[in-house]
C-alpha cells in the first residue's frame, strides 16, 4: 500500500463554486443556461434598482410638485416626465422606481419571517413524528385549502385595518403572505426530515448515542435544505403578486407612505378606457418583469436540480477515459472520471424535482 | 449455423457533468444459438451498459460505435442495433431478442394482472385475438413452472413470490420464442435458494427452447452453475475469454485470478475458527456473555382491526465476550432486526434480550445512553452510512464528540488518524468527503466509526454484500484482523454463508424468524442437522462447473426428498 500513502491530491473547486447559483451557473448549458442568466439579469436589475432608488428616481414617491410647481395630472410621457404622471398627479417613473423598494422589502420581510417558522416547523415535526405531526400537517393543509389571496387579505385586515403607512403596510402584506409560506416551507422540509431520517447515517448517529438536538441540526437540517433556493425564488415571486393583489384591491399602502405597483394600477383603471395607457402600462411591466424574472431562476434551478431535466454537452464517439473500476484491494484511490460534481448530484431526490405550488 | 449475436469493436461513451466517461472500449463477443455467454466483472466493468446496447437500451447521453449484429431465430435477417430506428428497434425487441431484469418487482407493473402484461407483448407483435393471447399467455406460464396457470394467469404481481415474479418477467421474455435473452443478474435481487431455482428454469430455457442467453452476473457461482462460455470484463474491455471449464480451472489473465482468489468459498474459515477456539483461554466459557437473548420476540405492530407481523419469533442465543457470532438467513428471516434490537434502534416486544448487562425489553433512550459508546454499528450500505456534508475525520470523530472524549472534531483528530491507519486509509483521507471514496474504502472508514470508542461488541449488518467481491475479500480480511487486534464480541449478520464462514466462531441460522440451527462453523457447515440449512448450504452455488453439477445433482435430490 505504498501508492496509498501518499494520495494524488484531489483536485477541489473553490467553495464559493458549491454556492447555490454559482454552482448551478457553472453546470448549465445551452437553452437551460440562457433561461438561467436571462432571470438572474433581470432579478439583479430589480434589485439593483430597488437599492439605489433615490439615486435613480428622479422625483419622489409622493412628490406632486417641484420647483417649476405642480406636475399636473395624467401628463403624457415626455419632457420632465419621461413616462408622463398618474391621474393623482405623481410622476410615473418615479413610482415604477420606488415600487421596487417596496417590493423588494415585502419580499425580504416575508422570506425571512415563514423561512425560519416553516423550517423549524417541518424539521420538529417530520423529525418526532407523533401527535404534533398530524396536527401540523391537518392546520397546513387546511391553509393551503384557502385561496392565498383571500387568507392575505383578512390578516392585512386584521393587521392593519386595511390601510397604513409603509412600516405597517408592509409588514400587514409581508405577514399575510407569511401565512401562506410557511406550509410550504414546513411541507418541503418535512417531507426531507422524514426522508433523511430513515438513513443509515441517521441511524448510526443513534446508535452513536447522540442526543436528538444534535442529530437534528448537525445531520438532518444540513442535508434537507437543498430545495431551499428553489422555493425561495417561486416564493419571492408570488409575494410581488399577493401584494399587487393587494394593492389593486385596495388593501396596499397609501401613496403618501410608499409606492406600491398594485395600487398604481388600481388608480389607473378608469384612465384606459380614456385612452391613457401609460399609468397602467408600465407599473404592470414592473410586475411582469420582476415576475418572470425571479420564475426563470426558479425554474432554472428546479430543471437543473433533477438530472433527468439537466442538459449536458454531447459527446464525440468514443471518447473520454475508462472509469477504474475497484479491482485494487480495498478499492480505487480516486473518485472516478464523474468525480465530486457527478457523484454530488446523485443524491437529488424526487422532491428535489418537485413541482413546487407556487 | 450462424452466430445470433456478434459484437464487433463496440465503444460507448457517456456525457457527464464532468465530461465525456467511456464504460465500453473496443468489445467484440458472439453467441452462438443455444449457447449461455456469461459476461463477469465488477461494478463499473461495463457489462451491464454491453448488454443494455444488444436491445438498444441505451439512455440519450450515450453514444456508440461499432456493429452488434442481431440474427433471428430462424437466421432469416440480420440487424445491427446499433443503427436500427426507434420503430425497427421495437420490432427486433421480443421477437429475437429478449431481456429479464434484475428487480422482478420493479419489472412487472402493478395493476395489471401477468396475463395481461404477457399478452400485451404478444399482441404488439401480430395478430391474436385476446383469447389467443391469453392462451399463449397460460401456456407459457405453465412451460417457467407456474402451478395453475389458467388461474394465475389473472393474478397481480403482489400475489406472486419474489421467485415466482422473476419466472413470469422469464416467461415474458420467452413467450415470443427470441433466438437470445438477455439477462441482467437475474438472481442478484433474490434469495440463494430461490436463485437456485430461477438458474434451473434458465437451464431448461436453453435445453427446452434453444434459446441462446447472454447471462450478466458478478457472482462466479452463478457463472460456473449455467454459464458454457465466459466473457471477463475489466475496464469497459473484455480482459479474457474462454469456455466455463478452462476458465475456471486455468485462468490465464491476471485480473481473472485475482478475481477468481477472491471469491469466499465455504470451508476456508474452518480451520481459523478452530484455532481460535483452541486459543482461549480457560474458563473463557464462564465469563459473563455480552448479549444473552431469550426466548427474544419482536412484532411489528400491523394496522388498525390486523395482528402485528412477527419478525423474530423465540429466538435463544448468547454471545460471550470476544466472540464473532455469524447470524445467517435469507430476506425476511429477522437477521436485521436481531442486530437492531440489540443495537436499540427497534423494540423488543417478548422474552428477554440482555445487553452488556442491560435489559433491552421495556427499553428506555435514556437509561440505555451509557451503554451506547460500548456498542459499534456497521451498517450494509457504505454510500448512505455517512452524512455526505461532513468529512471522513469530521465523522470519524462524531462518536468521540458525542461522548465527551474531544470537544470539538478538530481535536479528536489525532485519535482519528491512528483510527484511519488501524482501517488502513491514508490519513489525507480524513480531509474528504464520503463521496470522494469508493465503496469498500467508505466501509472501511465505516469500521473506524464503530471502533472509535473501542467497543465491547460491534453489530456488523451485511457489510459486505454492496461490495464488489474482490473488495469484499479486503474488508473481510480487515474486520478479522480488527477483531484480533481489539477483541471485540460481534454479531456477522450476512445472507450468505461463505461469508459468515470466514469470520465467524460460531453459526446461527434463522428462518422465518425463528433459530432452527445453531453451531460452531464446523458443526453447521460441515454437517448441518436442519433441512433448511442443508438445503441452503446445497443451494450456494460453488465457483467450479464440475463440483457445482455434482452439488447440483445434491441438492436435486434433497428438494425430491423435502
Amino acid at each position: 500500500m505504498t501508492a496509498a500513502q501518499n494520495p494524488p491530491a484531489v483536485r477541489r473547486p473553490g467553495r464559493w463554486t458549491r454556492l447555490p447559483i454559482v454552482h448551478q451557473l457553472r453546470q448549465s448549458i445551452g437553452l437551460q443556461r440562457g433561461m438561467l442568466v436571462a432571470g438572474l439579469v433581470i432579478t439583479a436589475v430589480f434589485v439593483l434598482t430597488a437599492i439605489f432608488a433615490p439615486v435613480i428616481a428622479p422625483f419622489g414617491f409622493s412628490q406632486l410638485r417641484d420647483a417649476d410647481g405642480a406636475f399636473g395630472a395624467q401628463q403624457p410621457p415626455g419632457g420632465a416626465h419621461l413616462l408622463g404622471t398618474t391621474a393623482g398627479g405623481y410622476d410615473v417613473l418615479s413610482r415604477v422606481i420606488w415600487g421596487a423598494q417596496t417590493a423588494l422589502f415585502v419580499i425580504i420581510v416575508a422570506v425571512i419571517l415563514s423561512i425560519f417558522a416553516g423550517v423549524l416547523l417541518g424539521l420538529l415535526s417530520g423529525y418526532f413524528g407523533g401527535w404534533l405531526d398530524r396536527i401540523l400537517v391537518v392546520v397546513s393543509d387546511a391553509v393551503y385549502a384557502f385561496p392565498s389571496l383571500l387568507l392575505a387579505i383578512v390578516m392585512s385586515i386584521v393587521i392593519s385595518g386595511g390601510k397604513s403607512n409603509l412600516i405597517g403596510g408592509i409588514l400587514a402584506a409581508a405577514i399575510s403572505i407569511t401565512v401562506v409560506f410557511i406550509p410550504q416551507y414546513f411541507r418541503v422540509i418535512r417531507a426531507e426530515t422524514v426522508r433523511i431520517k430513515a438513513e443509515a447515517y441517521v441511524e448510526s448517529a443513534r446508535v452513536l448515542g447522540a442526543s436528538n438536538g444534535r442529530i437534528m441540526f448537525r445531520h438532518v437540517l444540513r442535508n434537507a435544505t437543498r430545495t431551499l433556493p428553489l422555493i425561495f425564488t417561486l416564493n419571492s415571486s408570488e409575494a410581488i403578486l399577493t401584494l399587487a393583489g393587494l394593492g389593486f384591491l385596495g388593501f396596499g399602502i397609501e401613496p403618501t407612505a410608499a409606492s406600491e405597483w398594485g395600487f398604481d394600477l388600481n388608480k389607473a383603471v378608469s384612465d384606459v378606457t380614456s385612452g391613457i395607457w401609460w399609468t397602467s402600462l408600465f407599473p404592470g411591466l414592473a410586475i411582469v418583469l420582476v415576475v418572470l424574472g425571479i420564475t426563470l431562476v426558479g425554474e432554472s434551478l428546479n430543471d437543473l436540480a433533477d438530472p433527468r431535466l439537466r442538459g449536458r454537452r454531447a459527446v464525440a464517439q468514443a471518447a473520454g477515459v475508462v472509469a477504474e473500476t475497484s479491482v485494487v484491494p480495498g478499492g480505487v484511490l480516486t473518485a472516478g472520471p464523474g468525480g465530486l460534481d457527478g457523484l454530488e448530484d446523485q443524491a437529488t431526490h424526487p422532491s428535489d424535482g418537485l413541482e413546487a405550488r407556487p | 449455423m450462424t452466430d445470433v449475436l456478434t459484437i464487433t469493436d463496440l465503444a460507448i461513451s457517456f456525457a457527464t457533468d464532468a465530461g465525456a466517461v467511456r464504460a465500453v472500449d473496443g468489445v467484440s463477443l458472439r453467441v452462438a444459438p443455444g449457447e449461455v455467454l456469461a459476461i463477469v466483472g465488477e461494478s463499473g466493468s461495463g457489462k451491464t451498459v454491453t448488454a443494455k446496447t444488444i436491445l438498444g437500451l441505451l439512455p440519450e447521453t450515450a453514444t456508440a460505435s461499432g456493429a452488434v449484429i442481431l440474427s433471428s431465430k430462424d437466421g432469416s435477417s440480420e440487424n445491427n442495433v446499433i443503427s436500427l430506428s426507434t420503430s425497427q428497434l421495437r420490432q427486433v425487441r421480443g421477437t429475437d431478442v429478449s431481456m429479464v431484469f434484475q428487480e422482478p418487482s420493479t419489472a412487472l407493473n402493478p395493476v395489471y394482472t401477468v396475463g395481461w402484461q404477457i399478452a400485451e407483448g404478444i399482441r404488439a407483435h401480430g395478430e391474436f385475438s385476446r383469447k389467443e393471447a391469453k392462451q399463449k399467455a397460460i401456456e407459457i406460464l405453465g412451460r417457467v413452472g407456474i402451478p395453475d396457470p389458467e388461474i394465475r394467469v389473472n393474478y397481480f404481481p403482489h400475489q406472486f413470490s419474489g421467485g415466482q415474479k422473476q419466472r413470469v418477467v422469464i416467461a415474458m421474455a420467452l413467450v415470443l420464442d427470441p433466438g437470445l435473452i438477455v439477462a441482467d443478474e437475474p438472481t442478484t435481487a433474490l434469495d440463494v435458494t430461490v436463485q437456485a431455482e430461477i438458474l434451473d428454469l434458465l437451464r431448461r430455457c436453453r435445453d427446452e427452447f434453444g434459446t441462446a442467453i447472454v447471462l450478466i452476473t458478478h457472482n462466479m457461482g452463478v457463472v460456473a452453475d449455467l454459464a458454457d462460455r465466459v466473457a471477463v470484463m475489466y475496464q469497459g474491455k473484455v480482459v479474457e475469454e474462454a469456455d466455463a471449464q478452462t476458465l475456471f480451472t486455468s485462468p490465464q489473465d491476471d485480473y481473472t485470478k485475482k478475481l477468481l482468489a477472491a471469491v469466499p468459498h465455504v470451508g476456508q474459515g474452518v480451520a481459523h475458527a478452530a484455532a481460535r477456539a483452541t486459543a482461549r483461554e480457560r474458563g473463557w466459557a464462564q465469563q459473563a456473555p455480552v448479549v444473552v437473548a431469550d426466548n427474544l420476540r419482536i412484532e411489528y405492530p400491523g394496522r388498525l382491526g390486523r395482528g402485528g407481523f412477527t419478525a423474530v419469533d423465540g429466538v435463544s442465543f448468547l454471545i460471550r465476550p470476544g466472540e464473532v457470532l455469524g447470524l445467517v438467513g435469507e430476506s425476511g428471516s429477522g437477521k436485521t432486526t436481531t442486530g437492531r434490537a440489540i443495537a436499540g434502534l427497534t423494540r423488543v416486544t417478548g422474552g428477554s434480550l440482555t445487553v452488556l448487562g442491560h435489559e433491552m425489553n421495556g427499553f428506555k433512550e435514556r437509561a440505555f445512553k451509557k451503554f451506547r459508546k460500548d456498542i459499534g454499528f456497521v451498517f450494509q450500505d457504505p454510500a448512505s452510512s455517512f452524512n455526505p456534508l461532513l468529512t471522513i475525520a469530521e465523522c470519524v470523530a462524531e462518536p468521540l464528540v458525542v461522548h465527551g472524549r474531544a470537544k470539538t472534531p478538530a481535536a479528536a483528530r489525532a485519535r482519528v488518524n491512528e483510527l484511519l491507519e488501524a482501517v488502513q486509509l491514508p490519513r489525507a483521507y480524513g480531509d474528504r468527503y464520503p463521496h470522494e471514496l469508493s465503496g469498500g474504502q467508505r466501509q472501511r472508514a465505516s469500521l473506524a466509526r464503530a471502533l472509535a470508542l473501542e467497543p465491547a461488541l460491534l453489530i456488523a449488518d451485511e457489510p459486505t454484500s454492496a461490495l464488489d467481491v474482490s473488495v469484499q475479500a479486503r474488508v473481510l480480511e480487515l474486520f478479522a484482523e480488527l477483531q484480533r487486534e481489539f477483541g471485540f464480541a460481534s454479531l456477522f449478520i450476512s445472507h450468505d454463508l461463505a461469508v459468515v464462514d470466514l469470520v465467524a466462531d460460531r453459526i446461527a441460522v434463522l428462518y422465518q424468524g425463528k433459530l432452527v440451527e445453531e453451531g460452531t462453523s464446523a458443526q453447521v457447515l460441515g454437517a448441518p442437522k436442519d433441512p433448511y440449512t442443508q438445503r441452503l448450504l446445497a443451494s450456494l452455488p460453488v465457483p467450479d462447473p464440475a463440483e457445482q453439477a455434482v452439488r447440483r445433482e445434491g441438492l436435486r435430490r434433497l428438494r425430491a426428498a423435502g
